[in-house]
């Protein structure tokens, strides 16, 4: 049985915009239509542009916003209506908020959310002593929150939101402004806690190595409608993005003019050729070699962001 | 229960550690507090018994006034300010979405505020004007007992008041101008200028009806044994001061919290 559950949910705000003394009203639809359902224990990327409406889902699927229509169910719940009953049951992160007190020890912020969850002892010990050990917080405990590092405090923040044992987590933007080792570890540990507590993760990103790394399943959207569903291979097959050819000549040499290739860029003696995916790479090589004097070649993929990029130009025609 | 206790702790011990603004503030107020005993000296000089203060009163009152100015939160209150600016910014949204009654939240988050600034501000000044002036201390301990429920009930009306201020930038674009209207009517009603009982005929009447001289003019006309109606009618005056703000304050979450969910913000 699906843990979240959407069917033509739409979101509309009104904008009321002011040029001189007349007021003008006009309708922005944030989310349109948008329905999908999340088996427990997935991993799901939610990606999209700014102002894509990702906020605005999320928004509705903890409770705090009412569809415009449509319906939302999360672990059987009817989030707005039961918005404090189903607070017990997920854990948010804001990658650029906090909830973890500025002026006190971490301890301090753990030891409320205990209270707060209400849960018992034994049970928070235990988590606590997990978390802990699993993303380094042992020295930080006794430090106030405001001394922290970006990295650690978000460590903090997500430590914070899985105390309680929730059984979906909403990550927006975790690993924002983090460095490299620290975006590591972190998903190391959402992986495991997935792994082996069944959580659901529902991960809000602009960075798509999280993407790569954690999910098994992508959702793009964009302008409120949904653009692509799917695991991140058929996301990658579907765009047919194309591939590059780095090709390095002898010399210095005008633009290569080969049908179905696109040099996109040229830096003395090397070229950048683009062709599609379903281009076999073998045959455009030889030719090349065949008309210049071909020194070195390299073959690279089409990277994520290339593809969404591709998907977003798509969506908007 | 227990999540608002621990709350109010952790802002007890959070004010705790701003320990150079506590204690240049309780220099403050005791500077304070020789610039007005000068001007309520030679008031009462001119006037004597007026309001039926006596220049020991008039003088208790300085210090008492001085040192409650923070923990009441006469000028405001960094908390209920922080709860504004959250309004301010939308952060308040994440308020939301813990299992927690905002209003409740914010009580307690003020009433360990509140308890850190009354121990740690209310009795340097108190201790510094004692030792210079001749001042009246409640003579009995059912007197210390009213003093102690009229200081509670004054913080929590004042909160009330500050709360509704905070909660009117969902409404309002920008409420720094409700805050400021706020803190003048709280400087004058809640008799920090001049105590509320020299205000003669109705404006006197009037000012000692608003909920702001139940913040500070009360308790302290418990303290000094002086109130009209006597100690168990100013108690009952600050009760129903609190049960009409906290309605209106849980009224004003449950509009708030409706507008955030259905018009989004």
């Amino acid at each position: 049985m699906p843990v979240i559950e959407l069917e033509n949910v739409s979101r509309a705000f009104t904008v009321t915009s002011r040029t001189g003394l007349r007021r003008t009203r006009r309708e922005v639809r944030a989310v349109d239509g948008l329905s999908f359902t999340v088996e427990p224990g997935e991993v799901m990327g939610y990606i999209g542009p700014n102002g894509a409406g990702k906020s605005t889902t999320i928004k509705m699927l903890t409770g705090i916003l009412v569809p415009s229509s449509g319906s939302i169910r999360v672990a059987g719940v009817d989030p707005s209506r039961h918005r404090l009953k189903l607070a017990k049951r997920i854990g948010v992160v804001f990658g650029q908020r906090t909830t973890l007190w500025w002026d006190l020890p971490l301890k301090d912020s753990f030891a409320v959310l205990q209270k707060m969850y209400a849960v018992p002892r034994a049970r928070h010990a235990e988590n606590l002593a997990t978390f802990v050990e699993l993303l380094d917080l042992g020295d930080l405990l006794d430090v106030p929150v405001r001394q922290l590092s970006l990295g650690q405090r978000m460590r903090g923040d997500i430590a914070a939101a899985l105390l309680h044992d929730p059984e979906i987590v909403y990550l927006d933007e975790p690993t924002i402004g983090l460095d490299i080792v620290s975006k590591a570890r972190l998903r190391e540990f959402l992986a495991q806690v997935n792994a082996e507590r069944g959580t659901t993760i529902i991960l809000t990103t602009h960075d798509l190595d999280d993407i790569e790394a954690l999910c098994s399943r992508v959702m793009v959207i964009d302008h409120g409608h949904q653009v692509f569903d799917g695991t991140l291979p058929v996301l990658r097959a579907s765009q047919n993005a194309p591939r590059t050819l780095i090709i390095d000549l002898a010399t210095s040499h005008p633009p290569i003019t080969i049908p179905g290739t696109t040099v996109t860029k040229t830096d003395g003696p090397r070229q950048w050729l683009t062709f599609p995916t379903t281009t076999s790479a073998a045959p455009l090589v030889a030719q090349i070699a065949a008309t210049y004097p071909l020194v070195d070649l390299t073959v690279t993929e089409p990277t994520i962001e290339s593809i969404i990029t591709n998907l977003y130009a798509q969506a908007h025609k | 229960m227990g999540v608002y206790w621990a709350i109010a702790v952790r802002s007890f011990r959070r004010f705790s550690t701003y320990r150079i603004a506590t204690l240049t503030g309780a220099f403050t107020n005791t500077v304070f507090g020789f610039i007005f005993c000068g001007v309520y000296l030679t008031l009462w000089e001119l006037r004597p018994g007026l309001g039926g203060y006596d220049v020991s009163d008039a003088l208790t009152f300085v210090w008492l006034q001085q040192g409650l100015l923070m923990p009441i939160g006469i000028f405001g209150a960094s908390t209920t300010v922080e709860l504004g600016e959250r309004v301010r910014t939308g952060e308040i949204a994440v308020d939301l979405y813990r299992p927690t009654q905002l209003m409740l939240w914010w009580l307690s988050v003020d009433a360990g505020r509140a308890m850190f600034q009354l121990i740690a501000r209310g009795g340097l000044p108190l201790l510094v004007g004692s030792l210079v002036f001749d001042l009246n201390f409640p003579s009995s301990a059912a007197q210390w007992v009213a003093v102690a429920a009229a200081l509670v009930f004054g913080v929590v009306v004042s909160f009330g008041i500050r709360y509704l201020v905070a909660l009117s930038g969902f409404w309002i674009t920008d409420s720094r101008g409700v805050e400021h209207v706020a803190m003048v009517l709280s400087l004058f009603f809640s008799g920090t200028i001049l105590p509320l009982v020299v205000f003669p005929g109705w404006i006197g009447e009037v000012a000692r009806a608003t909920p702001w001289a139940a913040t500070l003019q009360v308790p302290i006309d418990v303290w000094l044994g002086r109130n009209p109606g006597g100690v168990g009618s100013a108690l009952a005056f600050q009760l129903g001061w609190i049960v009409v703000l906290l309605a209106a304050g849980s009224l004003a979450t449950v509009f708030a919290t409706r507008k955030v969910v259905i018009q989004g913000g």
